[in-house]
C-alpha cells in the first residue's frame, strides 16, 4: 500500500470522477429499461461492445468519426428494439428472473458472434487527441470529452422526459404499469421506444468508449458486472441513484487503481458495494416507502 | 433409505462398465472419451449442486465463486502450505460454506431476491475472482497456476490421479452419484416442503411457522458446499486452475444455463443439461475440424460457432420450454400417461391435455 494526499492522489480523483461519467451514462440506460419494463438486459454491455465494433468499422471505411458514431447510435438503437421485441416480449409475463436470463444467452450469442465476425484480436480507432495539461497533472482529451458528452446527454434525456408528451408516458407507465394502459397508453409502443432509447445510450456509450479503450470480444465483461453493480447500488430503476453510485464507485476504482494494483481497486467496490446493499437492500437512494 | 429401482440398477451397471465398453470400441481414442466422459460427469455434480438452490426460486449468478473458492483454497494450501488435499478440500469447502452464509444471511433477512438476489451474487462471483487475479503472486494471477505434482502424477497422498484416465472416471462417478443421493435427500425431506412454501409465498410460509431464513440458509449452505466440492476435484483433475476456467461470471453463467437447459425441478435434469452442452461443443468443433469446408468456411472463428449456438438455443429454451429438456419430456409422458388412463372420458381426457386436473 502506497498512498499519499499529493498531486498523484488529486490526479487519480478527478480520473476517478471523469470516469464515473462514463460508467453514469452506461448505468442509465439499463436503468431507464429496468424503471418502465421492468426487465435487467444483462447483455447491455455486450449491445455496447457490438457498438464500437460497428463504429470501428464504420471508421476504418473511410466514414468520418462524427457520422460513424451516428451509425453506431442508430444501429444499436434498433438492435435495442430488436432485442425487446424479440426475446423480451415473449417472456413479459413469465418469472422476473426467467427474463435476466432470457437476455444472458443474447449475451453469449452476442459475445461469440463477434468473435466469429471479428476475431480475438484488439482493435484500436487509432484517434490520438493528446491530453490535457492543468496545474501539473494531465488527463486525456478522450475522458475529458467523454465527461462532457456523458453529462449532456444525461440532461438531454431528462428534458425529453419530463418536456414531451412520449417522454411523460414513459415516466407514467414506469409509475404504474396497471393503470396506464387503461388511460389510452398504448404500453407496447411505449416499451419499444424505451427500449429504442436505452439502445442509443449503449450506442453513445460505444461512441465515447472506442476514443479510449481497445476493442474485444470479452470487453462487455469488463463493464457488465461494474454497471449492475451501480445500477443496484443506486436503486434498480432510480436514474438519480444510478448516477450518484458512479461517482462513488468511479472513486474506489481510480483511488484503489492508484494506491493498490487495479484488481484491487475493483474488488473493494464489489465488496463495498455487497455491504453497502446490506445496509440498505433497495439501494442507497431509494425512497422509502 | 433410498431405494433404487430396477432401470436405475441396468444404468448404473452399465455406467460401471462405460471405460471398458469404450475401451473395446474405440481403442486408439478412449482417452478422449473418457476426458469427455468425465468432464460431464464433474460438471453434471457442480450443476445438481446449484439446481439445489436454484429450484427454490434462488438463482444465484455467485456459484463460480463458490467453484473458484474450492479449486485455489486446495490447490495454494497444497501448493504453498504442503498441505494435503484431503485436508485442503474439506477446507476448501467449509470456506466456501461460510462465504455463502455471510453472504446468504443479510439476502434472506433482508428478502433481496429476484433480480437483486442474482446481481449481488454476480458482485460475489466478480470479487472472488478479482481477488484470485489480485493475489497474482500466489494464484498466478489470470494465467492461472497448477498444482505440484506428487510422484509420477499418481498419488493417494496427494490425491493426483489425472494419468489414470478410468481411475478418474470412477471418482467423477462416485462424486456424481453423491450429488444425485444428496438431491433426492433434499427432495425428500421436510426442508424441500417448506422451500417450496416460501419460495411460492415468503408470508404464508412464515405464518404457518416455517423458518424462512434458517431454511434458506441450509439449502444455500450445501449448494455452495457442493460446488466448492465439485471446483476442486475438477482442479486436480485437470491439474490445472485459471480464474475463468473455474471461477468468474462465465462459469456462474454456464451453471445456470446448463441446468435450464436440462431441467432446474428434476434429478437427472442438471445432468442432461452437462451432456447437451459438452456435446454440442465437442460435436460441432468435431464435426468442423473434420470437414475441409467448413474448415475453410469458418476459419479460426469456428471454436466460437457452439457458444453462439448454445446462446441461441438458450434463448429459445427460455422462451419455448422453461422446463427444460428433461422437465419437458417427462410432463409430456406424464400427461399422455394421465391421457391413456381416463380413457374414453373425452372431458377429463381433454382436461389433462391441457394441464388441468379435474
Amino acid at each position: 500500500m502506497d498512498c499519499h494526499l499529493d498531486i498523484f492522489f488529486l490526479e487519480a480523483v478527478l480520473n476517478g470522477i471523469l470516469l464515473a461519467g462514463l460508467l453514469a451514462l452506461l448505468a442509465l440506460g439499463l436503468n431507464l429499461i429496468f424503471g418502465v419494463i421492468d426487465v435487467v438486459w444483462i447483455c447491455y454491455a455486450e449491445l455496447v461492445m457490438v457498438g464500437m465494433y460497428g463504429i470501428h468499422h464504420a471508421y476504418k471505411a473511410g466514414v468520418p468519426f462524427p457520422v460513424a458514431a451516428l451509425i453506431g447510435i442508430v444501429l444499436i438503437a434498433l438492435a435495442g428494439a430488436a432485442l425487446h421485441h424479440l426475446v423480451i416480449r415473449p417472456v413479459l409475463d413469465s418469472a422476473p428472473i426467467n427474463q435476466l436470463l432470457v437476455t444472458g444467452g443474447v449475451l453469449f450469442l452476442l459475445q461469440a458472434a463477434a468473435t466469429m465476425a471479428f476475431g480475438i484480436d484488439f482493435k484500436n480507432l487509432g484517434i490520438r487527441l493528446g491530453s490535457l495539461g492543468f496545474a501539473g497533472m494531465s488527463f486525456s482529451w478522450s475522458r475529458v470529452i467523454t465527461f462532457v458528452v456523458a453529462l449532456a446527454s444525461m440532461l438531454a434525456l431528462w428534458l425529453f422526459l419530463s418536456r414531451t408528451y412520449i417522454g411523460t408516458a414513459i415516466r407514467a407507465i414506469a409509475q404504474d404499469r396497471q393503470i396506464m394502459p387503461l388511460m389510452g397508453v398504448d404500453s407496447r409502443r411505449v416499451y419499444l421506444i424505451t427500449s429504442a432509447i436505452g439502445g442509443g445510450l449503449a450506442g453513445l456509450a460505444a461512441a465515447l468508449m472506442v476514443l479510449q479503450y481497445d476493442i474485444y470480444p470479452q470487453i462487455g465483461l469488463q463493464f457488465g458486472p461494474l454497471i449492475f453493480m451501480i445500477c443496484v447500488l443506486g436503486g434498480l430503476g432510480n436514474m438519480l441513484g444510478g448516477f450518484i453510485a458512479a461517482f462513488i464507485i468511479g472513486q474506489f476504482i481510480a483511488i484503489g487503481g492508484s494506491c493498490m494494483a487495479t484488481e484491487w481497486g475493483y474488488a473493494t467496490a464489489f465488496l463495498f458495494f455487497m455491504v453497502a446493499i446490506f445496509i440498505r437492500p433497495q439501494g442507497l437512494f431509494a425512497a422509502k416507502s | 433409505m433410498i431405494r433404487i429401482s430396477r432401470p436405475a440398477l441396468v444404468g448404473l451397471a452399465l455406467l460401471g462398465v462405460l471405460p471398458f465398453v469404450i475401451r473395446l470400441l474405440f481403442s486408439g481414442s478412449e482417452k478422449y472419451y473418457l476426458h469427455l466422459l468425465i468432464q460431464i460427469l464433474l460438471w453434471s455434480f457442480i450443476y445438481t449442486g446449484w439446481s439445489l438452490m436454484g429450484r427454490f426460486g434462488l438463482t444465484s449468478l455467485g456459484h463460480g465463486a463458490f467453484t473458484g473458492i474450492g479449486a485455489y483454497a486446495t490447490v495454494l494450501l497444497w501448493n504453498f502450505a504442503g498441505l494435503t488435499p484431503w485436508l485442503g478440500i474439506p477446507i476448501g469447502v467449509a470456506v466456501a460454506a461460510i462465504v455463502a452464509l455471510l453472504v446468504g444471511y443479510p439476502c434472506f433477512r433482508l428478502r433481496i431476491t429476484g433480480h437483486y438476489f442474482a446481481l449481488l451474487t454476480l458482485a460475489l462471483t466478480e470479487f472472488v475472482r478479482l481477488c484470485i487475479v489480485g493475489w497474482r503472486d500466489y494464484t498466478g494471477g489470470s494465467l492461472g497456476t497448477q498444482p505440484k505434482r506428487y510422484g509420477d502424477g499418481i498419488s493417494l497422498y496427494a490425491m493426483q490421479f489425472e494419468p489414470d484416465r478410468v481411475l478418474s472416471y470412477y471418482i467423477a462417478l462416485a462424486l456424481w452419484l453423491f450429488g444425485l443421493y444428496v438431491w433426492v435427500r433434499v427432495d425428500r425431506s421436510m426442508d424441500r416442503y417448506a422451500l417450496d412454501a416460501a419460495s411460492q409465498d415468503e408470508d404464508a410460509a412464515a405464518s404457518v411457522g416455517i423458518h424462512v431464513t434458517r431454511e434458506r440458509l441450509k439449502v444455500t449452505a450445501l449448494s455452495a458446499a457442493m460446488c466448492a466440492l465439485g471446483g476442486a476435484v475438477f482442479a486436480q483433475y485437470q491439474m490445472y486452475i485459471g480464474p475463468d476456467t473455474i471461477a468468474g461470471l462465465g462459469v456462474s453463467l454456464n451453471i445456470v444455463f446448463a441446468v435450464i437447459a436440462g431441467g432446474m425441478w428434476v434429478l437427472l435434469g442438471p445432468t442432461v443439461g452437462a451432456v447437451f452442452t459438452q456435446v454440442l461443443s465437442e460435436g460441432l468443433r468435431v464435426t468442423i475440424q473434420g470437414s475441409a469446408t467448413l474448415k475453410a468456411w469458418f476459419g479460426s472463428a469456428a471454436f466460437a460457432l457452439d457458444t453462439a449456438i448454445y446462446g441461441l438455443l438458450l434463448v429459445l429454451f427460455i422462451i419455448y420450454m422453461p422446463r427444460g429438456i428433461l422437465g419437458t419430456l417427462i410432463e409430456r409422458r406424464r400427461r399422455s400417461d394421465a391421457v391413456a388412463a381416463r380413457g374414453s372420458e373425452r372431458t377429463n381426457a381433454s382436461l389433462a391435455a391441457n394441464g388441468k386436473r379435474p
